[in-house]
């Protein structure tokens, strides 16, 4: 085989997707929007209350349909991470906080930004709450959650201070 | 560099073999104790978690078992490309029951609904587990803006893509091969359809039952000729579900558990140019392989209801001449005759099957088995084939349009 | 499709009488009405052809189909392998095969693959290339007929057809399957090439 006898073929494979919440999930987005505050689920045999919140118990197969809960906004930092890059490669400055917030009185959390706070002041566990797009720019998404920020600093509805590169 | 081959020894395709397809028969024998559906919907609220979870815990539940008594778990989800998330079926695995329990993944494309029941009994027969739960599930709508859009990859990237194609192009090619090697004509293709669609009015799952005709059928567009619209079967989103147990377990379940006597896969080349498409060989050596282990000799004798797969209408007869139950270019005439209708000789897809239930890719395959379960326990309802049946075979098809997988099902 | 009608409550007939479960959307609710994330990935992929297509997209380049065989089974196959999938040996006695053929399958397609109409058709075909043991080929094109409509189409081929391939001018080519516009069929007072 001589060296012309090997090349590269570029294509595409050209999909996109639309998805939808789910019976649970709309019910989550929907109670969010409207209420600001996050619906759960809760598994009374297993004593698990799932956020984000399931139709089933995933250990018993329970249905949860009937076993809504609704909890505020608040928990405690389990873990964070500092991005320097974001995904192309473009330097950050300053970094972005992601965290993944344990939301209290449930057994999950969100991964989300932390807002409204330097990095170096960031502590494992610490406690932060919810801040969220004004009522009125709500639309049932997940970016309804603008981030959580430390807890008691600022009112839950605060816009967002600092712009996205 | 030779110019040209010419005469010689003209060298046919090997050709599939008769018998000694499996080394021994396994002494474990395997039931299927319970079956679940959700509906089948163009495009569901429920994510593909949620959609597993109506069919597993109506299948637990049908089995009279509980999540906790689940030993394994299959999910049979064909591409990640159609509900747009990656590693799907471990995605889907809380909704399957599958958490903290050994799981594999049934993957052949179209043919997972029925490889699920194959790799499901895999685990059973051989010791390892009692009690396995069987999921299938595809929620097509997320793909945007069409499923089709992700067949493409279907096609070879380098020499087909460039030329265009569509999904469409295989089935249409295929059929037409079909037809013009027997002399057969769209109108008794078209009955299927008919069969079909209103075999499905019945089934309270159904997504596309109807009343047609085959001036109807006919009469809708031609999407890719000899393919007219109402031949195609939908886009669809939904799951079904299958317990399977070991024979101690079974007969402390249920009085009336149906087995699992045959099992069969094979895969043909994916150079679809150099098959015969008129005739689909890899169902063939599937259904051999699983008529071996079922000791089923005289299949037109012994199989007394088929579930083949049907995505489009000329598939049902292709496959009922694959799996042996008709002569070859003989399945529409024994169609058109009344042999396959739910009263007749042998009843062929007494569910709908795919063109009048839906086609939810995995879960379509396994939909059939539940088919199959109930109709051997006499639970049809409305669906219900006369007599006391005693045997069925199931079978789907798809991947790179080349894998068979069959499963015989049976009272003994 | 028929939109799916309201469903009273189905249940399945099987003890325990169980109800199927599931939230049909219809296209509005399902585009407008309910809140959804749409996400369009950049899959890009750069593929490498292999030794064999490479050879093989060469040969179109220089108006030239070929074809390999196999030395333990004496398949003639194109497109082209780098080894016999059945004995799993290699491939590599290449043969240069003739570009006519006959027609093995045909479709006339009024749809694209995201299923928007087509007014003038695609006609995809498998074409069996003559020189192939047993014959055997690939999915192509056929053009340069007349007429759009199935049965316009129908008077000019069948199965069975004998075909051309009409190559694009080789300034144009560049070793693809595309190096091929089409098939078509062969006049009676044409003589293979």
């Amino acid at each position: 085989m001589t060296r012309e006898g090997t090349r590269v073929w570029h294509g595409t494979m050209p999909v996109q997707f639309l998805y939808t919440p789910g019976a649970a999930g709309l019910r989550f987005f929907r109670t969010l929007k409207e209420r600001g505050v996050l619906a759960v689920t809760r598994c009374a045999e297993c004593g698990v209350t799932y956020l984000p919140p399931r139709l089933y118990c995933e250990n018993c197969f329970a249905d949860l349909g009937k076993a809504w809960r609704e909890v505020a906004g608040r928990g405690r930092v389990h873990t964070f991470t500092l991005l320097h890059v974001d995904r192309e490669g473009r330097r950050l400055e300053p970094p972005d906080i992601v965290a993944f917030v344990r939301i209290d009185g449930t057994d999950g959390g969100l991964v989300t930004r932390l807002v409204n706070v330097a990095p170096s002041e960031v502590r494992l566990d610490m406690p932060v709450q919810m801040v969220l797009q004004a009522p009125r720019r709500r639309r049932a998404v997940l970016t309804d959650i603008i981030g959580f920020t430390t807890a008691g600093s600022a009112p839950p509805s605060q816009p967002r201070r600092r712009r996205r590169r | 560099m030779e110019n040209g081959v010419t005469g010689g020894g003209s060298r046919t395709a090997p050709a599939v073999r008769m018998s000694g397809l499996i080394r021994r028969k396994p002494r474990r024998r395997v039931a299927v104790v319970g079956a679940g559906l959700s509906l089948f919907m163009r495009r569901a609220l429920e994510t593909g978690k949620e959609l597993s979870y109506y069919a597993a815990a109506q299948a637990l539940e049908s089995a009279g078992v509980r999540r906790r008594d689940i030993e394994g778990v299959i999910m049979a989800t064909a591409p990640d490309a159609f509900d747009g998330v990656h590693m799907k079926g471990d995605w889907l695995l809380d909704g399957a029951g599958g958490v903290r329990r050994p799981y594999m993944r049934a993957y052949v494309g179209g043919g997972s609904g029925v490889f699920s029941i194959i790799s499901g009994w895999t685990l059973v027969a051989s010791g390892l587990f009692d009690l396995v739960l069987v999921v299938g599930e595809e929620k097509m709508s997320s793909c945007q803006p069409h499923p089709q859009s992700a067949f493409l990859t279907i096609f070879d990237h380098t020499i087909e893509r460039p030329l265009g194609p569509n999904l469409l192009w295989i089935f249409a090619l295929e059929q037409h091969r079909y037809m013009s090697t027997y002399g057969l004509r769209n109108e008794d293709i078209a009955l299927v359809s008919v069969k079909n669609k209103h075999n499905a009015m019945n089934h309270p799952a159904a997504q596309v039952a109807r009343e047609l005709t085959v001036k109807d059928v006919l009469a809708s567009e031609v999407v890719a000729w000899p393919v007219h619209r109402l031949m195609v079967s939908p886009v669809s989103d939904g799951a079904a579900a299958l317990v399977l147990a070991s024979e101690e377990v079974a007969r402390r379940l249920t009085d009336k558990p149906v087995w699992v006597q045959g099992v069969g896969w094979a895969l043909d080349t994916s150079y679809w140019g150099n098959r015969d498409l008129a005739y689909p060989r890899y169902v063939e050596q599937a259904a051999r392989m699983a008529y071996e282990m079922a000791g089923v000799t005289e299949p037109r004798k012994q199989i007394h209801i088929a579930e083949p797969y049907d995505p489009f209408a000329y598939k049902e007869l292709h496959h009922l001449e694959g799996l042996q139950l008709a002569d070859k270019g003989k399945a529409p005439e024994d169609l058109a005759q009344g042999r396959f209708a739910r009263t007749g000789a042998l009843p062929v897809c007494p569910s709908g099957g795919l063109m009048g239930v839906g086609n939810p890719i995995a879960a379509a395959g396994v939909m059939k088995l539940c088919e199959l379960f109930w109709q051997l326990r006499g639970e049809a309802g409305a669906r219900q084939v006369p007599g006391t049946p005693e045997r069925g075979v199931a079978q789907a098809w798809g991947d790179l349009m080349q894998v068979g997988t069959v499963a015989v099902l049976g009272t003994r | 499709m028929a939109k799916p009608t309201a469903r009273p409550h189905p249940v399945i007939d099987a003890p325990p009488r169980l109800p199927m479960r599931g939230h049909p959307l219809s296209d509005d609710e399902f585009h407008k009405a309910t809140p959804t994330v749409a996400w369009a990935p950049r899959l890009e992929y750069a593929w490498d052809t292999g030794a064999a297509i490479g050879r093989f997209l060469d040969g179109l380049r220089a108006g030239k189909i070929y074809g390999v065989q196999c030395r333990t089974c004496g398949r003639v196959v194109t497109p082209p392998r780098a080894f016999c999938e059945l004995d799993f040996k290699p491939m590599d006695a290449w043969v240069e095969l003739p570009d006519t053929g006959t027609i093995n399958t045909f479709s006339i397609c009024y749809v694209t693959w995201d299923m928007k109409p087509l007014r003038t058709p695609q006609i995809p075909a498998v074409i069996e290339i003559d020189g192939t043991v047993p014959r055997g080929g690939f999915l192509h094109l056929v053009g340069g007929l007349r007429g759009t409509t199935v049965e316009a189409i129908r008077t000019q081929i069948a199965v069975g057809t004998r075909v051309q391939a009409v190559w694009k001018k080789p300034k144009d080519r560049e070793g693809a399957v595309t190096d091929i516009v089409h098939f078509t069929p062969l006049r009676p007072r044409q003589k293979a090439r």
